[in-house]
């Protein structure tokens, strides 16, 4: 298949609907077409855990990173989210995509069930940060994640809680690389916040679920 | 809603058996099937992975079979003829209109507009 640039997919991804009244209460930040580019970028360019695969995007809203993925050319893309208007607002996006390696399933992602386990190549989110009513729903989204990926999940996390976070990698025994770190612009989507947008630093993690070999062997 | 996407969905509404919840029944009221580019490799890597025998009686069910055989057959890999027929199946062939219904509950699960809703009220989990 063809090989996109950042840019190009960058400018696809532009044209990917957003929220229309997004919900406090499930966190519905967009995920940016710039940060979603250089994400599925690095992990098609660097990781090919793209490219014929089949990919999962939990909590995958209106399809920002299903979209980018079906482009970069996956076997199947599937959007899980649990609310219907994003997934509606998703449904346009690939239709208007003209996207045919893309499906959704409306469900909590949360009880995505055991015979859902090693089910898919690749997990790509941007889960719920897990503040305010959500506490520890960013935990909960990864730990469904990576029983659910054979390879790899890819996920933002905030720079802050990155200790908690490897603790959990070590606790669930894969191994976890910080790839980048972001700074990520909420654009002031809720009427309590007061600035136009927040800088909030994330980072950007693969977690692999291969066995750790190396480890404490040296 | 692809069948590929079926063959990975499960019920787990209270008063499965364990194990259970699978194959979803599924009732369709429009079925579509679309224009998907063949993808040989990823279909093939697909078929050890597809609960096969899920996967043909879904297919059965909507009257898409087509001649695809009980069993994959050996040296699938290469037959690129086999793959067409199994990349139609999965990829091709999408529920629009429907319902799933769950094979030891009876929990039937709307598909609107291509999407099956498989939540789940707090009293079923």
């Amino acid at each position: 298949m063809k090989k996109l640039k950042l840019k190009e997919l960058e400018c696809c991804l532009q044209q990917v609907d957003g929220f229309e009244n997004p919900k406090l209460l499930l966190e519905q930040y967009p995920t940016r077409p710039h940060i979603a580019a250089c994400m599925l970028y690095t992990i098609h360019n660097t990781f090919d855990d793209i490219e014929n695969k089949i990919v999962a995007d939990l909590g995958c809203g209106c399809g920002m990173l299903s979209v980018g993925s079906a482009m970069l050319g996956a076997g199947l893309c599937i959007g899980f989210d649990v609310d219907p208007d994003a997934l509606e607002v998703f449904n346009r996006n690939s239709e208007e995509f003209e996207l045919t390696n893309i499906d959704m399933v409306q469900c909590n992602v949360c009880s995505l069930s055991e015979k859902m386990v090693k089910t898919f190549d690749t997990i790509i989110m941007n889960p719920p940060f897990g503040t305010k009513h959500n506490k520890g729903m960013d935990v909960a989204f990864l730990k469904t994640a990576v029983q659910m990926a054979r390879t790899a999940v890819y996920s933002l996390h905030k720079t802050s809680t990155r200790e908690h976070i490897q603790k959990k990698a070590d606790d669930w025994k894969v191994k976890m690389d910080v790839l980048a770190e972001l700074r990520y612009d909420l654009p002031a989507s809720y009427k309590f916040h007061k600035k136009k947008s927040v800088d909030i630093e994330v980072d950007f993690i693969r977690f692999s679920t291969e066995k750790k070999t190396n480890e404490g062997m040296t | 809603m692809k069948l590929l996407t079926h063959n990975m969905l499960t019920s787990h509404v209270r008063g499965v058996r364990p194990g259970g919840g699978f194959p979803l029944r599924i009732k369709a009221t429009e079925v579509k099937v679309n224009n998907v580019d063949f993808n040989q490799e990823f279909t093939a890597r697909m078929v050890p992975k597809v609960e096969w025998g899920a996967l043909v009686e879904a297919a059965e069910s909507l009257g898409h079979r087509g001649d695809l055989p009980s069993e994959p057959i050996p040296d699938y890999e290469s037959n690129e003829d086999f793959l067409r027929k199994v990349h139609h199946v999965l990829m091709e062939v999408e529920v629009v209109e429907g319902m799933l219904k769950c094979p030891d509950t009876g929990r039937e699960f709307p598909i609107t507009k291509g999407i099956p809703n498989m939540l789940l009220s707090e009293e079923e989990t």
